[in-house]
């Protein structure tokens, strides 16, 4: 299939050596330019929720207070993500320069990259890398500074506010917003926390203007996105693709020739059956339900050899393991879809009981504190309605 | 008891003592004990002047912090749905058959735990499984043994 082939980009993972001269240039321009730049490129937060990155540096920048902070999102736990390790390992210098324009333009002295504690073996070699940056730093007069904060196996914390919590010595439990970060963070201090492939566009944004970055994909989903492609395919890792194509073309490309599924944002995103391929556009418009959702370019591919029910279930207990435990909502309703699904699996309970099972999942949706409860709706409701006789049968 | 005082302090004037620096300070522990004792946790507490309670809270928050003794090496299998049909069971398998414990076990030497976590972000490289902070993938029973053997080998070198 060559002729299916989607185009590849080379824009992240570029190996581009230029830190000083792009910091140079940018640190020159007024914060205002800077970030109108940020603004009219369209990039938004790659980890999957699709905040505009510029206006939320924008909100931070306006924030009232001298201490501010720049927080880089690398606690990547998605099921079926690991782009931001990749990005970490070989282009770890874009993203710190990303950070240190941002320190610029909002006012922020200090940033860290919060490393979730499956990727600790990164860290010699990010240390180094950022001891590299602070030399060229000190050349430039900017007294912005970084330091890693290791996490310890915690999904949640990937959320921003319990990656704050988390940084302050508590529980990763997430809080209540309002307030947001942009003016409440890390400390109760205004804190942009942007993911790393954000942090790593920003670089390619700053290099080559925002017009270039724009060119890229469609509407409301503007610029590459770096995809983590794994499960039944024979090319699984990581591709920078361009917004904007439809699952089917996806599938034409990485698929199998046997392709059932295929999940779109890990376990927290949504599961496309076969039929829906032609009809489903990736990117933050197209998103199946409208909503942008808590996803970073995790597709996994299941053929037609795998059980839904197996798929179902091994997410749930994911869920089950990682909500905090906090709200009621989503501590209880985790445990109960997945005693639900097993008990009519065993036909314990007959499959109308599949119906109150989506009810408490919307339920969920609607009442759970944050993204993680909320989101379980979405894998849960696309397999059970998309594939019910397999969670019946 | 002595032992334990001068590690947290030790920990304590490297990290610092605010509340920011509980978690580096939790994780020192692990490095160097393998898990964090009750009395550690009360150790920190006084260190840090902030109640047992909320030590507890956060030491028992994380899968990496262990609360249990744990083996010199902590073996960490990947479960998560793309390792799952890669066939994490076989890899399992083939550890619980080698070091003869079951998962959640030590072995009798201290020397390993088995347990079951979730994704590592190795998803295309699956099976996976970390051990300590090293991570290994492709993983396959015959690279099992291997990996086994070779550690075995550093422990107990062959005179």
């Amino acid at each position: 299939m060559a002729n299916k082939k989607l185009k590849r980009l080379d824009l992240v993972f570029k190996d581009e050596k230029d830190t000083e001269s792009v910091l140079k240039k940018t640190f020159s321009r007024s914060n205002a330019d800077v970030i109108n730049d940020l603004i009219s490129s369209g990039l938004k937060g790659r980890g999957g929720a699709g905040f505009p990155t510029g206006l939320k540096w924008k909100l931070t920048a306006d924030a009232k207070g001298d201490e501010k902070y720049v927080i880089c999102n690398a606690d990547e736990g998605e099921p079926g993500t690991f782009k931001d390790r990749e990005i970490l390992s070989k282009v770890p210098h874009k993203v710190l320069a990303g950070m240190a324009i941002c320190g610029r333009v909002t006012g922020a002295k200090k940033g860290f990259i919060y490393l979730r504690g499956e990727y600790r073996f990164l860290l010699p070699g990010l240390n180094e890398e950022i001891e590299k940056f602070h030399k060229l730093l000190e050349k430039l007069d900017c007294r912005f500074r970084v330091e890693v904060f290791t996490g310890s196996g915690a999904y949640i914390c990937g959320e921003e506010s319990a990656l704050f919590e988390s940084m302050e010595g508590k529980r990763g439990e997430p809080r209540n917003k309002p307030p947001f970060p942009t003016t409440s963070g890390y400390r109760g201090k205004p804190t942009v926390i942007n993911n790393v492939e954000t942090l790593a566009h920003t670089y390619s944004i700053f290099k080559y203007g925002p017009e270039k970055f724009q060119d890229l994909g469609v509407q409301d989903s503007r610029g590459s996105k770096v995809f983590s492609v794994s499960g039944d395919t024979p090319n699984p890792g990581i591709y920078e693709l361009e917004f904007g194509m439809t699952l089917q073309k996806f599938v034409d490309d990485f698929g199998d020739g046997d392709t059932k599924a295929v999940q779109v944002g890990g376990a927290s995103g949504f599961c496309v059956p076969r039929k829906k391929f032609g009809k489903t556009i990736i990117g933050y418009q197209g998103r199946l339900q409208g909503e942008s959702l808590p996803t970073g370019g995790s597709m996994m591919i299941f053929n037609s050899s795998r059980s839904m029910y197996n798929v179902l279930h091994n997410y749930l207990d994911f869920f089950v393991e990682e909500s905090c435990g906090q709200c009621t909502p989503c501590r209880v309703g985790t445990q109960q879809l997945l005693l639900g699904i097993e008990a009519v699996k065993k036909g314990e309970r007959s499959s109308s009981y599949l119906d109150k099972l989506l009810e408490l999942a919307e339920t969920m949706r609607v009442t759970a504190k944050c993204g993680l409860g909320q989101s379980v709706a979405n894998s849960f409701a696309s397999i059970v309605e998309n594939f019910k006789e397999e969670m019946i049968y | 008891m002595e032992d334990v005082k001068l590690m947290v302090k030790e920990l304590a004037d490297n990290y610092g003592r605010s509340e920011e620096n509980l978690l580096p300070i939790l994780q020192g522990i692990v490095e160097r004990e393998k898990y964090i004792s009750e009395e550690a946790m009360v150790e920190v507490a006084r260190e840090l002047d902030i109640s047992a309670a909320q030590v507890y809270g956060t030491a028992t928050f994380y899968s990496f912090l262990e609360t249990k003794p744990t083996g010199k090496y902590v073996i960490r299998v990947c479960k998560t749905i793309s390792c799952m049909i890669k066939g994490k069971n076989d890899i399992i398998r083939e550890l619980e058959n080698v070091l003869r414990i079951k998962m959640g076990e030590t072995t009798h030497d201290n020397l390993f735990s088995l347990r079951e976590t979730n994704c590592l972000g190795q998803c295309h490289k699956g099976p996976a499984m970390l051990i300590n902070d090293t991570p290994y993938t492709e993983l396959t029973p015959e690279k099992v043994r291997k990996i086994l053997c070779d550690i075995r080998n550093i422990e107990f070198p062959a005179n």
